[in-house]
């Protein structure tokens, strides 16, 4: 970039700052995981007070979940290209992939809303049942987790659109991206099995 | 279009209010007509509010948190008068509607913008300095944080004259504070105030843990960390692993307000007692978080003025860390009348019981130093040692209540009320005071007024005593925490000498100003400043550069080999700035609006979510979103110091060094 090229001798430091970025962020990715922590715990509190309301039984379909879930896992691979791609440099394919990993993402976001829509419209909305609050509130802060990393996906893209090369900064959006993306389905995986699996069992 | 707003939001009907805003008014026509009048605003705009700078940050901090002092200290000697007039028969002067609001905003003020702001503004100036480093590891995001917090305490304010604050105590405990019970806008700005605040309080922690772990000096292992970055980092680890469990509190708390949900209300299955486990999985380490940085500052105070090392620096370290460890694991204290039963709480007492022994530790620490050392009363040292005797007071209720049995007796009365005030005066805030003279001449170039200083210790720590131990016997007697009127002849002597003690602590707190006053006004003095930067013989690496330092804090990045590195580097006749060396350019960021757009939106989307105005409130949350991004599309964010600037800069200190010693 223009202006590190104009002092070149004093970049020593500027390194050392620029690693505490991808740091720096997995250290925050693990706050957030104390609020999901958090939100789980609500969750194994309330699981049980339906309030005379919708019981799991009635209401998961793993027809819909399983596609959820393939979509979203598989966008972890795609995303994982991409990084592929972003090692080497090859921006085209970088965002190639991350578009790819874009409309995975969707999807996951829209069959949630879909089954969120459809739940509300049954009655079984988040003002239903305590069990109802805890399960919208947690299963949307994962989906809302996803709507701003899609965002972000956009906003990387963007930027990356027309450039030729893939400069330290860069770099790291996209390796703290990609920390944030798996991020997101360990917590699924975890939404699914002790959200969904448990409850229906 | 305004949602719930209308004119009849604006309390004309309450002349206390009225008054208040009349005099806000004046006094703010009056500091903005100054600013203007000596054509201040570009100054501060450019070397301000948009730096990233930690020095000015720090200085921004605790500005704030003086301002959070004015307005919580109000709401305290408001309540302290009220309750000694509304004795049998009297309603005193406020009416429960207001007096609900008033001690709700003290304890929100208190906590979260004069004692959270104080102490960020310490970690601010202190932490880099200390490790030897030439800023924080994000810089924007430490400016964001300023005003993340900045922008909440302002919307606790505007509750004062739009609408009404918060009547459901500091920590708004459902089912009170459940539409059903509040359904006003009271609540609403308590959550939007501690979320905002919240995001800031939370990057402010990631920023500090990442600084020490990553940018210490060549040579400081942990090891040979000074006692206040360990406490900075145990600190900012709680930071980190509670204030996200505060941000899911207090949003379960918005949801069933905002959506009807059922987290914490009586129907619909909702349990009250999560949120109390909840925000109380936040509120015990939260009192620790405050509390370390406090122990960290009297580790450095009480060595320099006793002319000794610290005794047991190792101990002390494991005391700090035992204290944050211990600090998850006693939040059940608060409630032990839940009816967890005996077992669980017997666990918690005897966790809390334990908290103890690491924090005796740390006071013989201080007492050992002292011991046979060359003490200079300093009024550090009077906050130091008056911090030992009112700490050690509070310590000891704290266990008291510590015992499940006597808490059934004492929880929610002014027992407790007098102990949490004991510790956290006589703890947090004598240690941040402490601290604020003490490190002022660094900030500021010149040192703080010490005979105002001590005035206002006397005026703190005997108010304190008056103030605060004629609860401990109310407690005794039965008289519970916000009471708006009582009828019981036997308490009302108590609570005139209460009375008492608010107005000397009222002393206190003008002499304080007094002391920041008389400072400014005489910092030109010779005998005032600092030209060495190194007023008090200091041990750490703060004190090696200049006062107050240069924007890139070291010119040569200092190398550590022992512990209290300058002192050893005096010692041994090294030059910790070595001056004269060979001088590179140096790597800075640039000045950023983008911390003071992202908190003007998030004022924005607070205020309109309080009033359910949603379109407004999109165009805060847009534009929150949207300044982020925009920032991390601009590439313009560092520059270079050249080489021959940082030797100018660091040969005109020189100059002084040489000048100063010729004397």
């Amino acid at each position: 970039m223009a202006q590190n090229t104009t002092v070149p001798t004093a970049g020593h430091d500027e390194h050392h700052h620029e690693n505490t970025v991808v740091f720096g962020f997995w250290v925050y990715l693990m706050t957030d995981c104390i609020i999901f922590g958090s939100l789980f715990a609500t969750f194994a509190v309330l699981r049980n007070q339906f309030n005379g309301g919708p019981t799991p039984h009635e209401l998961f379909e793993f027809g819909g979940l399983g596609l959820e879930t393939a979509l979203l896992l598989l966008s972890s691979i795609t995303y994982g290209f991409g990084m592929i791609a972003a090692h080497k440099s090859e921006i085209s394919k970088v965002i190639l992939w991350l578009a790819v990993t874009f409309l995975l993402g969707l999807g996951f976001v829209g069959l949630e809303v879909r089954e969120f829509a459809h739940m509300i419209a049954e009655g079984a909305g988040p003002d239903r049942s305590a069990f109802l609050s805890a399960f919208f509130t947690l299963v949307s802060t994962h989906g809302l987790h996803v709507t701003c990393g899609l965002i972000w996906i956009v906003t990387l893209i963007v930027q990356l659109m027309g450039t030729t090369e893939i400069p330290e900064r860069m770099m790291n959006k996209l390796t703290c991206l990609s920390l944030f993306w798996h991020f997101l389905d360990i917590v699924w995986i975890c939404v699914f099995t002790y959200v969904y699996l448990a409850s229906m069992i | 279009m305004l949602g719930r707003l209308s004119l009849s939001a604006i309390p004309l009907d309450v002349p206390i209010l009225v008054g208040t805003f009349i005099g806000v008014l004046i006094v703010g026509v009056a500091v903005l007509g100054l600013i203007t009048y000596y054509g201040k605003w570009g100054y501060l705009w450019k070397e301000w509010f948009t730096s990233v700078d930690h020095k000015r940050l720090a200085v921004m901090y605790i500005v704030l948190a003086l301002v959070a002092l004015a307005r919580g200290f109000a709401d305290a000697i408001m309540m302290r008068t009220q309750l000694a007039l509304a004795y049998a028969g009297n309603p005193g002067y406020l009416p429960p509607h207001h007096y609900d609001q008033i001690f709700s905003a003290h304890g929100t003020i208190m906590i979260f913008f004069l004692a959270m702001a104080f102490m960020t503004g310490l970690f601010n100036f202190i932490v880099p300095l200390q490790i030897g480093a030439r800023d924080v590891a994000y810089p924007f995001l430490n400016n964001l944080s300023f005003w993340m917090t900045a922008v909440a305490f302002m919307l606790v304010n505007i509750s004062l004259f739009i609408g009404e604050f918060s009547q459901c105590g500091w920590l708004a405990y459902p089912p009170l504070s459940e539409m059903q019970f509040s359904p006003g806008v009271g609540v609403d700005y308590y959550i939007w105030a501690i979320q905002i605040s919240g995001v800031g309080t939370l990057l402010t922690g990631v920023n500090f843990f990442v600084t020490i772990v990553k940018m210490r000096a060549p040579g400081m292992t942990w090891l040979k960390m000074p006692v206040f970055t360990w406490t900075a980092f145990c600190s900012s680890i709680l930071i980190m692993a509670t204030f996200p469990v505060l941000t899911v509190a207090v949003a379960l708390l918005g949801l069933d307000r905002y959506f009807g949900m059922h987290f914490f209300t009586n129907d619909g299955g909702g349990n009250q007692m999560l949120y109390l486990n909840l925000i109380w999985a936040w509120g015990h380490p939260e009192v620790y978080i405050l509390v370390l940085p406090a122990f960290g500052v009297f580790s450095e105070v009480v060595p320099a003025f006793s002319g000794k090392p610290l005794f047991g620096y190792k101990t002390m370290v494991y005391a700090t860390c035992s204290i944050m460890v211990l600090s998850f694991l006693v939040w059940v204290h608060h409630f032990f009348t839940m009816g967890a039963g005996p077992d669980v709480n017997a666990f918690f007492g005897i966790a809390t019981m334990i908290i103890s022994i690491p924090t005796g530790v740390k006071l013989f620490n201080w007492l050992f130093t002292m011991y046979k050392g060359r003490i200079q009363y300093h009024a550090c040292m009077y906050w130091a040692v008056g911090f030992m005797v009112v700490f050690t007071i509070g310590g000891m209720t704290g266990v008291m209540m510590a015992i499940p049995g006597s808490d059934f007796v004492l929880h929610n009365s002014l027992f407790l009320i007098a102990h949490f005030h004991n510790v956290i005066i006589g703890g947090v805030y004598f240690g941040y005071v402490c601290g604020m003279n003490f490190w002022a001449p660094k900030v500021l170039g010149f040192k703080m007024n010490e005979a105002w200083g001590i005035r206002a210790f006397w005026f703190w720590l005997v108010g304190f005593f008056f103030a605060f131990m004629p609860l401990y016997v109310l407690g005794f007697e039965g008289m519970t925490r916000r009471m708006n009127h009582y009828d019981n002849p036997a308490w009302h002597p108590w609570m005139l000498i209460a009375e008492v003690g608010a107005v000397l602590i009222l002393f206190g707190v003008v002499c304080q100003l007094m002391q920041i006053y008389v400072s400014i006004r005489d910092c030109n003095k010779p005998e005032n400043r600092d030209v060495t930067g190194d007023p008090w013989n200091g041990r750490t690496l703060e004190w090696s550069t200049s006062s107050p330092p240069p924007v890139y804090n070291f010119a040569i990045v200092p190398h550590v080999s022992s512990l209290d590195a300058y002192t050893h580097d005096k010692e041994n006749g090294i030059d910790t700035r070595q001056a004269g060396g060979k001088y590179e350019a140096i790597h800075m960021p640039k000045n950023t609006a983008s911390g003071i757009a992202c908190g003007a939106f998030a004022l924005i989307f607070g205020f309109a979510a309080v009033w359910y105005i949603w379109w407004l409130a999109a165009i805060g949350l847009v534009g929150v979103i949207g300044t982020v991004i925009a920032r991390s599309a601009n590439k313009d964010i560092d520059y270079y110091i050249p080489a021959e600037e940082v030797a100018r800069i660091e040969n005109e200190h020189t100059r002084k060094l040489m000048a100063q010693a010729a004397e």
